[in-house]
């Protein structure tokens, strides 16, 4: 593993938006244990690149300010930034495809659903950029909402209950600039049974008893 | 104390030990990898499982504290099985290339296979590898040897204090890195060879040129600083192959700097391997008796008055005293030890000399650094202070520093300044900092060159003395005003009295013709070429620099592991070293070709052996004599200029390192110029 890559940015700093951010994580834990805020202070750098550059990932320099900021060695925030897999160390595409390919889901189809990615992006590989830089697919493990599997977490936003055609259309909104919206793709409220309630019919709303 | 039952003996050991501590208490060997009695404990080796008696399954003793009536066995067939698999584990991913690794037979990792291992492996899926690094011109990485141990990742942050490497990535995928590709800063890197406990980490200068079982080991003592590190030459065939720390807690604990280790190239490069004497404005090769005779010949008539001497800063004790006595038996009474021009008062051991000892930084609370750069005046102590400095906790102990500190001293201080003013700001009353040294039961003083080699340094040297005084620095059982010396052989040359006698002349005035003849010993690191054109140089020394580019007769001696003698470390202690290999050529021992010149000179020196002369040699106490420090030409009233660090690089500080291509190589990659570049 080395960060030193050719499309690492010699500076960074934090723009205005991330200073009102940092200021309040950092004020949740006492000045001399500041390095606690290592991995909110690193999700700030990630948001500033999407919101500045379309790739949400940190660079060396953003690693480097994060410790300059919490005074220790660049070094301790490396060892966090690339043992948690959602921080990117690379520069990744617009949108960031995450596809859980754990038993839940891959019993469920989603294989479908990869396949549906590979697809609709032109990526051939995990791990992968669209060569129009819009999309970078990755493989991640359970994503803890098995009963709506499967699922497809773009960015920070979970895609239920999918299916291939479906998974095609997401990514063909989210081509155009849209967010649709994030949920199950079905008939279904979070993850109560698909077209409705199926049981104890008879009753009441919730609660009355 | 804790009583604990370690296979059926009882033991007591102090509360808060580990089990693995008690273990040893008891005599029980338990293997190893990752920890190291001198770093924190990580425990994620695994391989020190013991079974404790009501635990319900094996235990890391390295990280178990024990308990009063603490039952552990260490040898049993739950502990067997648990080391034999733990070991399976360690060796899947390690590479089976130990027949080209420079470990092999110092191996811990191969060791404890053979000595816990199961014999077979199980294991026939691809094994991983990982990318090596590049971490400068003196450690070597084979990654895959890596067994994660964080023993050098530890080392680095806690002992160092550069925190430089790291474990990146997670699981399969781990690495040791740097991350961002760099050359280690620290000058205590080589020490990472040996902690690490397999070949990750080996010797980039020594690497595929020995086998540790070759080599012939030789105890002596390191003189690249003055702190005295205890080293163990390892040589084969004449050459030098290899300096490694021996411990001793009360120096060096079990560290060496990267010149001491790595500077070893030098002793082959530039060496003077025969005598040379001028004829005609050039260097002739000649045998030692015309060297001796074109000696004699030029002292012929030159009055006692009209000879000097300087000795350089690698000397031992024996081959100074014998200069000394030549030198008063010819009647000359310039002598002088301070290439520098440091100033010192000589009028009490304790006066120029580290007198807490190294081992009294353990025990200070309170520590003000007066124009020293212990980092790279002395790595190693460095690293003491840092100990203390971490053990003390935040704020334990308060560190003031007067003077440039250049680079990162590896702990937090506040600057009060950095000239001869600053100390007098100090003294003011009320000045919060000599509060807290006021306030601290042991406070410390470290005088550094920096502070001694000005013209102002008596008045700085009295203010240092007055200031211990009003902080309570000295006292009947805390002796806390320290002298940080740069040099190996200063302290042996002021015990010695290598000074001008009344009279005489120092190193200035030595120069500009200030002396017919003069013998240099080693000395290289003074102003060469202010000596007089008429002035007839003798050099005596092991390499071709400074000193003897402008010597008229060259006199090949030995370097310090090229004979056996005595140091005389920052803090007074006396150490001997033993002779490891023989010098080049004709060159010879030091003291012997002075006994031998005194012959030729009609001055005999009074003993023909080694042991003979020790029987006179007069180290570890001062003797009061006529000598004295001379002030001449010294300023009384303190100067403006700050006080300045050692412009030359750590790397490049003594003849040896100069001859070293990987010193050399030290420098180029670690100036000053290249960092700033870099930024």
């Amino acid at each position: 593993m080395s960060a030193q890559t050719p499309e690492q940015p010699v500076h960074f700093a934090f723009d205005e938006a991330s200073e009102a951010e940092i200021a309040t994580i950092l004020a949740k834990y006492p000045p001399e244990r500041k390095a606690s805020g290592v991995i909110p202070l690193l999700y700030v750098a990630q948001r500033q690149m999407g919101r500045l550059t379309d790739s949400a990932w940190v660079p060396v320099a953003a690693m480097d300010a994060i410790a300059a900021r919490l005074e220790v060695a660049p070094i301790r925030v490396y060892e966090v930034a690339t043992f948690y897999l959602m921080f990117n160390t690379k520069p990744i595409g617009r949108y960031h495809l995450q596809a859980c390919t754990t038993t839940s889901c891959w019993l469920r189809g989603s294989d479908d659903v990869v396949a549906a990615c590979k697809k609709a992006t032109g990526i051939q590989h995990f791990g992968e950029t669209s060569e129009d830089g819009m999309f970078t697919l990755t493989e991640v493990e359970c994503l803890g909402a098995c009963a709506n599997a499967p699922i497809l977490q773009v960015d920070s936003d979970y895609y239920e209950d999918l299916d291939g055609p479906r998974t095609e259309q997401l990514i063909e909104a989210l081509r155009k600039g849209e967010r649709p919206a994030y949920g199950p793709t079905i008939d279904r409220f979070n993850s109560a049974p698909e077209g409705g309630r199926k049981v104890l019919l008879d009753a009441g709303e919730p609660g009355q008893g | 104390m804790v009583r604990v039952i370690v296979d059926g003996t009882p033991v007591d050991v102090p509360a808060g030990s580990s089990a693995l501590q008690a273990c040893e208490a008891a005599g029980k060997e338990i293997p190893r990898f990752c920890y190291h009695e001198r770093l924190s404990v990580a425990g994620n080796c695994r391989m020190c499982l013991v079974e404790v008696v009501r635990a319900p399954k094996p235990v890391a003793s390295c990280g178990f504290p024990v308990a009063e009536g603490m039952e552990i066995k260490t040898d049993t067939e739950v502990v067997r099985k648990a080391r034999r698999s733990v070991m399976e584990f360690l060796l899947i991913n390690h590479p089976l290339d130990c027949p080209i690794c420079d470990q092999g037979g110092e191996c811990d990792l191969q060791d404890q296979a053979y000595g816990y291992g199961s014999g077979v492996s199980r294991y026939d899926e691809p094994k991983r590898a990982v990318t090596d690094k590049n971490l400068g011109p003196l450690v070597k990485t084979v990654m895959t040897r890596c067994i994660q141990c964080t023993r050098c990742v530890r080392f680095c942050a806690e002992v160092a204090g550069t925190p430089e490497l790291g474990a990146v990535s997670r699981g399969e995928n781990m690495e040791i890195t740097t991350y961002v590709e760099k050359a280690l800063t620290s000058e205590l890197s080589g020490n990472l060879i040996d902690i690490c406990p397999v070949g990750a980490l080996t010797s980039k200068p020594g690497a595929f040129q020995q086998r540790p079982w070759e080599l012939k080991k030789t105890d002596a003592i390191d003189v690249m600083d003055a702190l005295g590190t205890n080293i163990q030459i390892q040589a084969r065939g004449g050459e030098v192959k290899r300096i490694v720390p021996r411990v001793n807690d009360e120096v060096n604990e079990e560290w060496l700097s990267d010149k001491g280790r790595f500077a070893i190239d030098g002793l082959l490069r530039r060496r003077l391997d025969r005598p040379w004497v001028k004829v005609h404005g050039k260097l002739q090769a000649v045998s030692w008796q015309d060297a001796f005779v074109a000696i004699a010949r030029r002292l012929e008539g030159v009055p006692g008055s009209r000879i000097g001497a300087i000795v350089g800063d690698l000397c031992d004790a024996e081959s100074m005293m014998a200069l000394r006595d030549l030198m008063i038996s010819m009647g000359s009474p310039n002598l002088d030890c301070r290439q520098d021009g440091a100033h010192y008062d000589v009028s009490d051991r304790a006066n120029y000399t580290f007198s807490s000892g190294i081992a009294g930084i353990d025990e200070a609370d309170a520590l003000l650094v007066i124009g020293a750069n212990p980092r790279h005046d002395a790595p190693v102590l460095n690293a003491r202070i840092r100990k203390r400095y971490l053990e003390a906790g935040r704020g334990g102990l308060p560190i003031g520093v007067i003077g440039d500190m250049g680079s990162d001293p590896t702990w937090a201080y506040e600057s009060l300044g950095a000239g001869a003013s600053a100390l007098a700001d100090l003294m003011a009353d009320g000045n919060p900092f000599l509060e807290k040294l006021k306030a601290a039961k042991r406070p410390m003083i470290i005088v550094g060159q920096g502070a001694l080699t000005r013209d102002d340094s008596p008045v700085v040297l009295k203010a240092c003395a007055l200031l211990a005084e009003t902080v309570g620095a000295v006292t009947d059982e805390w002796s806390g005003l320290n002298v940080l010396h740069t040099a190996a052989s200063r302290v042996a040359a002021l015990d010695l009295d290598f000074l001008p006698a009344e009279g005489g002349r120092s190193v200035r005035g030595m120069l500009s013709g200030g002396v017919d003849v003069l013998w240099l010993l080693g000395a290289d690191e003074f102003p060469v070429h202010g000596i007089g054109p008429d002035t007839f140089v003798i050099y005596q020394g092991h390499h071709g620099d400074a000193g003897a580019a402008r010597a008229d007769v060259i006199l090949p001696g030995a370097a310090y592991t090229e004979k056996q003698g005595t140091w005389v470390n920052t803090e007074g202690r006396v150490q001997r070293g033993f002779q490891a290999v023989f010098p080049p050529g004709e060159a010879r021992e030091d003291w012997r070709i002075l006994r031998a010149v005194s012959d030729v000179l009609g001055h005999t020196l009074p003993y023909d052996t080694i042991e003979a002369l020790r029987e006179q040699l007069q180290v570890g106490a001062r003797h009061v004599t006529a000598r004295r420090s001379t002030t001449e030409g010294l300023s009384d009233s303190v100067l403006s200029k700050p006080f300045a660090s050692s412009g030359a690089s750590y790397y490049l500080t003594n003849p040896i390192c100069r001859a070293s291509a990987t010193m050399q190589e030290c420098a180029s990659v670690h100036a000053p110029h290249a960092a700033v570049a870099a930024e």
